[in-house]
């Protein structure tokens, strides 16, 4: 479904992906995590083309996403994207955030985008906020809202990056619920996230990254088990003592 | 010196069609400035080399100039001059027209620059995630960015507006009535022009005054609303 192969991308002098491969496969979710500035978060916004890479080639269902020729508008709207810091439209209301893509972009209905949209405020628990404006939610709530939003377009993968990082404690938990069940139904998804949890419950693989290059690439029993290198062991046991 | 008020109301009527002309050039240079200053504001930061730099070539050049130049070029030479070309012969009252047209290409560079910094406010990642449902670069900024620029922009627009209403007495150098000329010639006609120039004053304070106090109004309000 998503095939990554030899990406290396400099910002200017600094090189942020040093060759990076890896697949993600139908129905398979690929947990992505390492330290911070390790490139987690610029290798899957290199995915759906939100930043250009200089060397390598990245396939999404069998498009190239750095060929010039193609339609990045209509790939992205096939590949649903989650941020860490939600990123709803704050100008619109919760239901006007997950129907204005449908409409614009697919050519969907008024009725059809809103059916859709109650649809899935259902699964995520909030049909009752659909009238409200993002910054009458809490972080959690507004972070369903935007996987609401993304699933709206129908994708055939989803992206998140860091979706738990923004939030309290307390709101983690409802957004991971949110994430298990989409990965229970089978959505491909690939996940940069530092919550083990969720990576030990519904990973297929985890994915282990510093200093821009792909440490780790394997199984989650086995990675979490026994990780192959020290870096990756130093990680681990700094994340998972308390 | 004692003050001639008496003058004053037999001029109302009068004073009144001067406002008139004062209320159009303020509207017309407002709305067209802000369309003109959005269209240039979205093309300075636009990816194009040629259209980024040609919008700050136009912002540059008309904050570079005194108002009252421009009016004077657009009452001598290019009014005229397209007038001349698009109806040959004819004699066409067009002192309305030059203040219009001069007051809106003026004002669109200063709103250029308030709309820009909008823009600019709005993050990058609100920018992402437009791009990231499928939505091409124009609707990105049409349907997402502009609409939250603008919001934040409304109290700094209509600040421009009041300062433009201020300035739309510059068009006495091109002969136009608008209320102050209006003021101006009746209180020099009937011999009370302190008065009338004092009169006119205070109606340009009370109602500079009042606009303010209401953009204040609702600046607070948009700052507090829930839609930020």
């Amino acid at each position: 479904m998503i095939s990554i192969r030899n990406i290396s991308k400099w910002f200017g002098e600094f090189q942020a992906l040093n060759k990076c491969s890896t697949e993600v496969g139908k129905g398979e979710v690929v947990v992505v995590c390492g330290p911070s500035g390790s490139g987690k978060s610029t290798l899957i916004k290199c995915v759906n083309g939100l930043e250009s890479f200089q060397q390598g080639e990245i396939w999404v269902d069998g498009i190239s996403v750095a060929n010039q020729k193609t339609d990045l508008p209509r790939l992205r709207a096939r590949v649903g994207m989650v941020f860490q810091h939600f990123e709803l439209f704050p100008h619109l209301t919760v239901v006007d955030n997950i129907t204005l893509a449908q409409c614009r972009v697919l050519g969907r209905s008024k009725k059809q985008a809103v059916d859709k949209a109650v649809q899935l405020l259902e699964m995520v628990g909030l049909v009752e906020q659909q009238a409200k404006f993002p910054a009458q939610l809490s972080g959690g709530q507004q972070q369903r809202v935007a996987i609401a939003r993304a699933l709206a377009m129908d994708p055939i993968a989803m992206l998140f990056d860091e979706p738990t990082s923004a939030l309290d404690p307390e709101m983690i938990n409802e957004v991971l619920d949110v994430m298990v069940k989409l990965a229970q139904s089978g959505m491909t998804m690939l996940v940069v996230t530092h919550e083990m949890g969720f990576a030990r419950r519904v990973a297929h693989r985890v994915i282990f990254m510093d200093r821009g290059e792909i440490v780790e690439d394997r199984p989650k029993q086995t990675f979490f088990e026994n990780p192959e290198t020290d870096r990756a062991r130093q990680f681990l046991s700094k994340i998972l003592t308390h | 010196m004692p003050f001639d008020w008496s003058s004053i109301p037999g001029s109302l009527p009068i004073l009144w069609q001067g406002m008139i002309v004062t209320i159009q050039i303020t509207l017309v240079g407002a709305l067209v400035g802000i369309l003109l200053g959005m269209i240039l504001a979205v093309l300075r930061l636009s990816r194009s080399r040629i259209l980024s730099w040609l919008a700050a070539a136009y912002v540059t050049v008309f904050r570079s100039i005194p108002l009252v130049m421009v009016l004077f070029w657009f009452h001598l030479i290019l009014v005229p001059l397209a007038a001349g070309l698009l109806f040959p012969g004819q004699r066409l009252e067009l002192g309305l027209l030059t203040a219009l047209t001069a007051f809106s290409l003026f004002e669109a560079s200063y709103y250029a620059e308030i709309i820009r910094a909008g823009i600019m406010s709005v993050t990058k990642g609100q920018f992402s995630a437009g791009l990231a449902l499928g939505m091409n670069r124009g609707q990105v900024m049409r349907l997402v960015v502009l609409p939250q620029a603008l919001r934040r922009m409304i109290p700094l627009l209509l600040t421009q507006a009041i300062i433009l209403f201020q300035d739309s007495t510059l068009v006495y150098v091109i002969n136009l009535d608008d209320f102050f000329r209006k003021a101006y010639n009746i209180g020099n006609t009937v011999g009370t022009l302190n008065e009338m120039i004092l009169f006119a004053g205070a109606v340009y304070l009370v109602i500079c005054t009042l606009t303010s106090g209401c953009v204040r109004q609702l600046h607070r309000k948009l700052i507090v609303s829930p839609v930020k």
